[in-house]
């Protein structure tokens, strides 16, 4: 999960990273009412989790409270590369003298931390990296001894911090540090890490990725959920446990293993390319072992999308049982004409492995007339596309 | 011949008194697996269908010459039953669990390199089988054979589809090694052993979008791979940004895309097929041209 800049910003004051001071606001007059409690210039930023705020107009100074009012009036409702703003922070505008960037990431490639840390912050960190490579330093930081004062001296040192900032700085790493492992995040990102004229050396932005499966030991985490900006189709899988993506397509997609649904989705996709490119609505993993129960959730949900225009359900029985799967297809199908639903689209069915036999026979004999069964992934792939389509 | 995983694999599972250890010893048993000791804390002196079991790893492994370990431990105590197996330097650790904070994968991945004496399998993964061998973890046994045929994979499901397509040439080993963002043995490690491996004649490489691993096999393959290999990615419709079920598999920025990948793939050499079962027909063609 991808944090807001003042939800991070909360965390890093949690751990001690200085931070200016600040709050979020929903509404104009909230702004006002903060910039009022600060009595200073104040900074007025679009809370949205994507970059180029600043060049989208999302981020604006205010000298006094009727301004910042008016600054979140122009800012709230923007739509900044899809994401619409509903919410500002309003937090004392720094003067700054020198902007830097430090972060601390999940390594995948070398299995382990890294940091990076630049005195040329305050812009796009890959440009950094492209543009002036040796003005970046990457230090790997072992997952098993940590942040320590003698690796955070390593790392402001490779990136030639100036002296007047280097003590600051190197605190401030051990600090994201903490927030890194005690909050079980895989991102830390300070962009700028700022010197403000006074000599103090500020978060003044911050960008915190979390662990979702680290969630069972951190209760507080739950409240940093912005349920506002999910698609209502995924908050409704979640609540059965599914593991659901909407995507813009037809055709509705259900399968085992993350893996083979992916793969479904590209299957799906080449065979709509004949069909006028009709393209796959959801990634939907109904997981290993899956019961009757669980397909017959995924069928529920799939089915009440109304972009959906034909469904495949295409299972490998592994350790999930195809009788079972089939159980639960023609369970959904009986669930929703009792519902007063009845299905209306056709079901295009690929189902092989564990107990093949007795699902494709459940099937058969269910006298469903829209289920469909095809028996390769690719000719079911084919034939839902050409379903989907309408031909 | 196989790889990792041979006649001589003595297994021992931790959880094997949970739910999901029990149903799965009982699998492995089944597929011929020399499954000889459990291990719960706690449960010491216990049985499971005559299957003893021990407190710990170290016992296990001393009293029954367990040299394979397969983990089914809930995420909560995952990082702790790796540790205590990397102490009791058990060569094989295969990690099954799924939902571990990858703050406790990155702890125990290193723990097991600092040993240097476990190789890791995993987490989040269906285990290794060597069909009619041996089967650590959860890879159904009876889709197929054994063959000629090496795969490694990070995908369960993609796993079994393609050990199901090909199940009349069959395989010397199948591998899943995990769709999570840290791993301990990678596609690299797989495609060295299969070399190796005088059993193995072709080797089948399913990958996914995220992470640069399969651009590093490429770099591999191009300098110490010598045996036919054919590749599946996939993930070529999946948005930047959404995570595609495994923690790992994320668009982030330009890197990880699909087209990347077998980009990489095909500029080695490697043949990759659009879809699976394409995938499949070029292994046929190739072991048939061998």
């Amino acid at each position: 999960m991808d944090l807001y800049e003042y939800q991070a910003k909360d965390l890093f004051a949690k751990h001690g990273v200085a931070v200016v001071p600040g709050k979020v606001c929903f509404t104009p007059e909230e702004a006002q009412a903060v910039a009022t409690q600060i009595g200073t210039t104040v900074v007025v930023k679009a809370q949205v989790k994507t970059g180029g705020r600043g060049k989208a107009g999302g981020v604006k100074l205010a000298d006094n409270p009727n301004d910042a009012k008016d600054r979140a009036q122009d800012i709230l409702g923007l739509d900044i590369k899809g994401h619409v703003v509903h919410k500002v922070l309003v937090a004392e505008a720094a003067d700054i003298a020198s902007e830097y960037y430090v972060s601390f990431l999940l390594d995948r490639t070398n299995r382990t931390f890294l940091a990076m840390a630049s005195v040329e912050g305050g812009v796009e960190i890959e440009e950094v990296a492209v543009n002036n490579p040796d003005a970046l330093a990457m230090i790997r930081v072992d997952a098993l001894v940590g942040c320590t004062l003698e690796k955070a001296t390593e790392i402001a040192d490779a990136a030639k911090f100036p002296a007047e900032v280097r003590e600051q700085v190197i605190e401030m790493l051990q600090s994201l540090w903490k927030v890194l492992v005690e909050e079980d995040a895989t991102l830390v990102e300070v962009n700028p890490l700022a010197k403000i004229s006074d000599g103090r050396v500020l978060a003044l932005d911050g960008k915190v990725s979390l662990d979702d499966n680290a969630q069972y030991r951190h209760e507080d985490h739950l409240a940093l959920i912005d349920n506002a900006q999910t698609d209502p189709i995924e908050l409704r899988a979640k609540e059965f446990d599914l593991n659901y993506v909407k995507l813009q397509g037809e055709v509705g997609i259900i399968g085992n293993g993350a893996g083979l649904v992916m793969s479904t989705l590209d299957v799906v996709a080449y065979a709509g390319e004949e069909f006028g490119g009709v393209k796959p609505a959801n990634f939907l993993d109904i997981g290993g072992g899956a019961s009757a129960q669980v397909m017959a959730n995924g069928l529920d949900i799939v089915l009440g999308d109304p972009d959906v225009k034909a469904v495949f359900v295409n299972v490998f029985g592994g350790i999930t049982a195809c009788d079972a799967v089939a159980n639960g297809i023609v369970q959904a199908v009986a669930m929703l004409a009792n519902r007063g639903e009845p299905i209306t689209k056709p079901i295009v069915c690929r189902i092989d492995g564990n107990n093949a036999v007795e699902g494709r026979r459940i099937l058969d004999e269910s006298g469903i007339a829209l289920i469909e069964r095809v028996e390769t992934m690719d000719d079911a792939a084919r034939r839902v596309a050409q379903l989907a389509a309408g031909k | 011949m196989a790889i990792f995983l041979t006649a001589d694999s003595k297994v021992l599972v931790q959880g094997m008194t949970g739910s999901e250890g029990t149903k799965h010893t009982r699998r492995m048993v089944a597929s011929g697996t020399n499954v000889v000791a459990g291990v719960t804390p706690g449960k010491g002196g216990q049985e499971v269908d005559g299957i003893p079991v021990f407190n710990n790893v170290g016992e296990a492994m001393a009293a029954t010459g367990a040299n394979v370990s397969v983990v089914f431990v809930p995420p909560k105590f995952a990082k702790a039953a790796v540790i205590e197996a990397v102490d009791a330097a058990i060569p094989l650790c295969v990690v099954i669990t799924e939902g571990i904070p990858v703050h406790d994968t990155a702890a125990f991945f290193q723990y097991a390199e600092n040993s240097g004496k476990t190789r890791l399998v995993g987490p989040n993964c269906p285990g290794l089988i060597s069909p009619g061998v041996s089967n650590a973890g959860i890879i159904p046994g009876d889709i197929t054979q054994k063959g000629r045929i090496g795969l490694v994979s990070k995908s369960g499901t993609l796993t079994y589809q393609m050990m199901f397509e090909l199940r009349d040439l069959g395989f010397s080993s199948c591998v899943g090694i995990g769709g999570d963002p840290i791993i301990g043995t990678t596609h690299i490690d797989c495609l060295a052993a299969f070399e190796a491996d005088p059993e193995t004649q072709v080797i089948v490489m399913i990958g996914e979008i995220g992470g640069d691993a399969e651009e590093r096999a490429a770099a591999f393959i191009k300098d110490n791979v010598t045996k036919p290999v054919i590749g599946y990615v996939a993930g070529f419709t999946a948005p930047e940004g959404k995570t595609m079920g495994h923690a790992g598999a994320i668009v982030s920025g330009s890197s990880g895309t699909a087209a990347a990948k077998k980009d990489a793939l095909e500029a080695v050499g490697v043949r990759v097929g659009k879809t699976p079962s394409e995938a499949a027909r070029l292994v046929r063609e190739v072991l048939a041209s061998l």
